[in-house]
C-alpha cells in the first residue's frame, strides 16, 4: 500500500512538471508557427505604417536596440562596480548588510514602479521627455540587481589562492583585481549581462512609461520611441493587426531564446 | 580572507618604505576603492530615491483627499473628483490569489521532483526550461493570454473571456519559475542526514519528503510563495491585456477586472493634475506593500533551515 501511494505522489509531481514543460512548448510553438509566415526581409527591414497595420518593425528593432544597450552601457559598471566593492573591499558587515537589502529590494520592485520613477525623475524632472534616454536609464535601474548578483557571486566564486598567490608576488590589490580576479569571474559576469539584457529587451510596462510610444526611427537619444514589446502590446491589445502581432512576438521571443542560449553556454563554459 | 585583509598586511609592509615610491600604489588604490563604493552608493541611493519620488508625488495628494477615502473609496471617475482604489484592490487581491491557487501548488509540485526525486539528466533538461519561462518577457505571456486563454474561456464558461480567470491563469504561470527556483533551493538545502535519518526509521520516500524535508524547509518555501505573490501583484503587462480592466467589484471570477497595476499604465499616457497624482498614489501604494512582502521574505529566507 505504502509504494502504491509512494508512486501515486511520484506519478504526479511528474505529470506536473510534464504540465509546466507542455505549457512552455504551446506558447513558444503557438508564436513560432502563427509568426514565421509573417517574418521576411520586408517586415524586418521596413518601418511600421499605418499605426502598425501595415509595414514591418524595423522603428521598434532600433527602438530596443538602442534603449537596451543604453541601460546595459549603464548597468553593467555600476553592477559589476559594486560588486567588487562588496566581495574585494568593503570591510564592514553593516554597511554591506545595507546594500545588499538594497539589492534585494530592488529586484522585487516592480517594472510599473520603475516606470513610475523614471516618469518623475527622467522624463519630467530631468526634462528629457518621452525619450530612448530615460527609456535606457530607467532600464539600466530595473537590470542592475540582477547584473550585481551574478556578478558578486562569480567573484566570490574565484579561488583565494589567486588572490593570495598574487599578493604574495608583490601585486598590489588593484593590479590583483584586474588581472586575475576580473578575469577569472569574467564569464559568469557576462553571463549575468547577457541574461539581463535579455530580461530588459522584453521590458514593456517601464518603457511604455517613459520612452513613449510613437512610431518612427528615433534619430536622436531624446526621440520617443516604441520597442518591440511596447509595439507588441499595441497591436494586440488594440486588435490592429494580429498577423503583424505574430511577427513582432516571434520576434521577441527569438531574441529571448538567443539570449537564454547564450547563458546556458556560458554557464557550461564555467562549470 | 578577503583582499581587504590582505590590504592590511600590505599596509603594515608599506610604511617600512619611503612613502614617495609608494604614492602611486596609494593613489591607484584610492581612486579605485572610490569608484567601488560610490558604484554601491548608488544602489542605495537608487532605492531610496524612488521611495522619494514617488512619495513626493503621492503624500500631498493623498494628504488632500484623505488616505482612507483613497484606499476605500469605490467610485474611480478621476475626471470629475472621485478617486477610490477600492475596486483596484480588490481586483489585484483576486487576480493574485487566483495565481497563487493555480501556480503555487504546482510550483511546489515541481520543486520537490527537482529538488528530491528527479535524476541528473532530467535536471539538465528541465532546470533551462524553467529559466527560459522566466525569460519569455510578460508581453508575450499577455500576447498568448489574449490569443488563446481568453478565447478558451470564452468558449467554454461563457462570458466576455476578458476576467479574473484568465489573468489567474496567465499570472499563474509567469509565477511559476520564481516559486520552483526558491522552493527547489530551499528544499536542496535541507540536509541528507535529516533524510537518511528519516529513511533509515522505515519511513518511505514521501513519508519522508511530507515528515521531514518540507517541515525542515518550510521558511525558504514559504517565502518562495510570499516572492511568487509579490511578482503577480506587480506584473503589469500581461494582466492588462487579458483582465478586461472595467473599474468594478467582480462577481465573479469570469468577469472582468481592473488591478492596480492596470489602472497606473491605462492612464498614465493621457492623466494631468489630480489625475496624475493620484496614480502616483497607486504607484505608492503598490510599492509600501512591495516593501513589506520583500521585508517578510528576506525575514524568512535569512531564517533558512530550522
Amino acid at each position: 500500500m505504502r509504494k502504491e501511494i509512494d508512486a501515486f505522489l511520484t506519478a504526479i509531481v511528474v505529470m506536473g512538471s510534464l504540465l509546466v514543460v507542455g505549457i512552455l512548448i504551446a506558447i513558444v510553438t503557438q508564436v513560432v508557427v502563427l509568426g514565421l509566415p509573417e517574418i521576411s526581409w520586408e517586415f524586418l527591414a521596413t518601418e511600421a505604417a499605418a499605426g502598425g497595420k501595415t509595414g514591418g518593425i524595423l522603428n521598434s528593432i532600433v527602438a530596443t536596440l538602442l534603449i537596451t544597450f543604453i541601460g546595459i552601457l549603464i548597468a553593467a559598471p555600476l553592477g559589476v562596480g559594486s560588486a567588487v566593492y562588496l566581495e574585494e573591499y568593503s570591510t564592514s558587515n553593516r554597511l554591506n548588510g545595507i546594500i545588499t537589502m538594497s539589492v534585494e529590494t530592488m529586484a522585487g520592485i516592480p517594472s510599473i514602479v520603475y516606470g513610475l520613477f523614471g516618469l518623475v525623475f527622467f522624463v519630467i524632472m530631468l526634462g528629457w521627455g518621452w525619450s530612448i534616454l530615460a527609456g535606457g536609464c530607467t532600464l539600466a535601474l530595473m537590470a542592475l540587481p540582477l547584473i550585481m548578483r551574478t556578478s558578486q557571486e562569480a567573484i566570490r566564486a574565484v579561488s583565494n589562492e589567486y588572490r593570495e598567490n598574487s599578493m604574495a608576488l608583490g601585486a598590489s590589490r588593484e593590479q590583483t583585481l584586474f588581472r586575475l580576479v576580473l578575469p577569472a569571474a569574467f564569464p559568469g559576469i557576462l553571463s549575468g549581462i547577457v541574461l539581463s539584457v535579455g530580461r530588459i529587451a522584453g521590458e514593456t510596462a517601464a518603457v511604455l512609461l517613459t520612452a513613449g510610444s510613437a512610431l518612427g526611427i528615433p534619430r536622436s537619444l531624446f526621440d520617443t520611441a516604441r520597442p518591440l514589446p511596447v509595439h507588441l502590446y499595441i497591436l494586440a491589445s488594440e486588435g490592429i493587426s494580429m498577423s503583424k502581432a505574430y511577427g513582432t512576438a516571434l520576434v521577441l521571443i527569438v531574441l529571448v531564446l538567443v539570449f537564454n542560449f547564450c547563458v546556458y553556454r556560458l554557464r557550461k563554459i564555467l562549470s | 580572507m578577503k583582499s581587504a585583509d590582505f590590504d592590511q598586511l600590505n599596509h603594515r609592509g608599506e610604511g617600512r618604505f619611503p612613502p614617495l615610491l609608494l604614492n602611486f600604489r596609494t593613489i591607484s588604490r584610492k581612486i579605485a576603492s572610490a569608484t567601488f563604493f560610490f558604484c554601491a552608493l548608488f544602489v542605495v541611493a537608487t532605492v531610496l530615491s524612488i521611495v522619494v519620488m514617488l512619495g513626493v508625488k503621492a503624500v500631498p495628494f493623498l494628504n488632500r483627499v484623505g488616505v482612507w477615502t483613497f484606499l476605500t473609496g469605490t467610485e474611480w471617475k478621476p475626471l470629475r473628483g472621485h478617486f477610490g482604489i477600492a475596486p483596484m484592490i480588490a481586483g489585484t487581491a483576486y487576480v493574485t490569489l487566483g495565481a497563487l491557487i493555480l501556480g503555487g501548488p504546482l510550483g511546489l509540485g515541481v520543486a520537490v521532483f527537482l529538488a528530491e526525486l528527479a535524476p541528473s539528466r532530467i535536471k539538465e533538461i528541465l532546470n533551462p526550461l524553467i529559466d527560459l519561462l522566466a525569460g519569455i518577457p510578460s508581453v508575450v505571456y499577455g500576447f498568448y493570454g489574449i490569443t488563446v486563454i481568453v478565447p478558451w474561456i470564452r468558449r467554454i464558461f461563457g462570458g466576455p473571456g476578458f476576467s479574473v480567470l484568465a489573468a489567474s491563469v496567465v499570472l499563474g504561470v509567469m509565477i511559476l519559475p520564481t516559486i520552483v527556483n526558491v522552493a527547489r533551493e530551499a528544499i536542496a538545502a535541507v540536509p541528507d542526514d535529516y533524510r537518511e535519518g528519516s529513511l533509515a526509521l522505515g519511513a518511505s520516500r514521501w513519508q519522508t519528503i511530507f515528515g521531514v524535508v518540507l517541515p525542515a524547509a518550510r521558511s525558504g518555501i514559504i517565502a518562495a510563495i510570499i516572492l511568487g505573490l509579490g511578482r503577480a501583484f506587480g506584473e503589469t503587462m500581461a494582466v492588462v491585456m487579458v483582465a478586461g480592466n472595467m473599474v468594478a467589484f467582480p462577481k465573479s471570477i469570469l468577469e472582468p477586472t481592473r488591478t492596480l497595476t492596470s489602472n497606473v499604465v491605462l492612464e498614465m499616457g493621457y492623466a494631468t493634475g489630480d489625475h496624475q497624482a493620484a496614480l502616483f498614489a497607486t504607484g505608492f501604494v503598490l510599492l509600501l506593500f512591495i516593501l513589506t512582502l520583500n521585508l517578510a521574505s528576506h525575514w524568512l529566507t535569512k531564517k533558512g533551515v530550522s
